[in-house]
């Protein structure tokens, strides 16, 4: 019974971290792949730590299990705000089916912040930009 | 029979756990821009804890989830530092606009 158990939940598990990494590689676009990313991702970790949780039975184990379990689950939306607002940032190209874009409104620099998108999308073009000055 | 199937569960899982290795790795090396690559490397250090986990199931030693713990501490670490080495980026463009 406590096997099925563990299988239960590593199936469950598994299956949301194959869907995570399907998703990064085939969705079109940095948002959609991080929305793909940052939730099953942190399902399927949770998960299969619940199984390792039910699979050892023990206190320490399960306390150490949660404690990764609340970990990820606290640190992933920041991470990925973070990394979602620094890419809106230097301007890395949207989907062309993108139907809102509602930061674009608000997000003003000094210059034109329409004329600025995409500059930066190429790291390596940056730095020769950079050094031209 | 339930431990029979529990472990072929597992390598199943590590079947599944190396197929989601190898499309992280594709989406690592073929970008296209930077935020691409750090979202790649933070869903590889989930998948590292996860194969951290399994393994520790595979071998019924609960010692390797302290790993697990550091390895989810610092990968954390290691994406906000990414993000703001991305957003220092964006600042250093605007700065040399003005000028």
């Amino acid at each position: 019974m406590n096997d099925l158990i563990d299988i239960l939940l590593l199936i469950i598990g598994l299956f949301f971290i194959l869907t995570a990494s399907i998703g990064l590689l085939r969705m079109p676009d940095l948002m959609v792949r991080m929305h793909a990313v940052s939730k099953a991702g942190t399902v399927g970790v949770g998960f299969v730590m619940l199984a390792v949780a039910n699979h050892f039975a023990d206190f320490g184990v399960t306390v150490r299990a949660l404690s990764i379990i609340l970990f990820l689950l606290g640190t992933a939306p920041v991470a990925s705000h973070l990394i979602g607002r620094a890419a809106y940032k230097i301007g890395v190209p949207l989907w062309k089916s993108t139907v809102v874009d509602e930061l674009g409104d608000y997000y003003n620099y000094k210059n034109d912040v329409s004329k600025q998108r995409g500059d930066l999308y190429d790291p390596m073009r940056w730095w020769q930009g950079n050094s031209r000055e | 029979m339930n431990e029979v199937m529990l472990e072929l569960t597992l390598n199943l899982g590590f079947i599944i756990l190396a197929l989601a290795f190898i499309f992280t790795f594709i989406r690592l090396v073929r970008g296209p821009s930077l935020p691409d690559r750090v979202v790649a490397l933070d869903l590889m250090s989930a998948l590292s804890i996860v194969f951290i986990a399994l393994y520790s199931m595979a071998s019924d030693q609960a010692v390797y989830l302290d790993a697990a713990i550091g390895l989810a501490l610092v990968a954390f670490l290691a994406t906000v530092a990414f993000a703001r080495f991305v957003e220092h980026m964006a600042q250093q463009q605007e700065t040399s606009k003005d000028g």
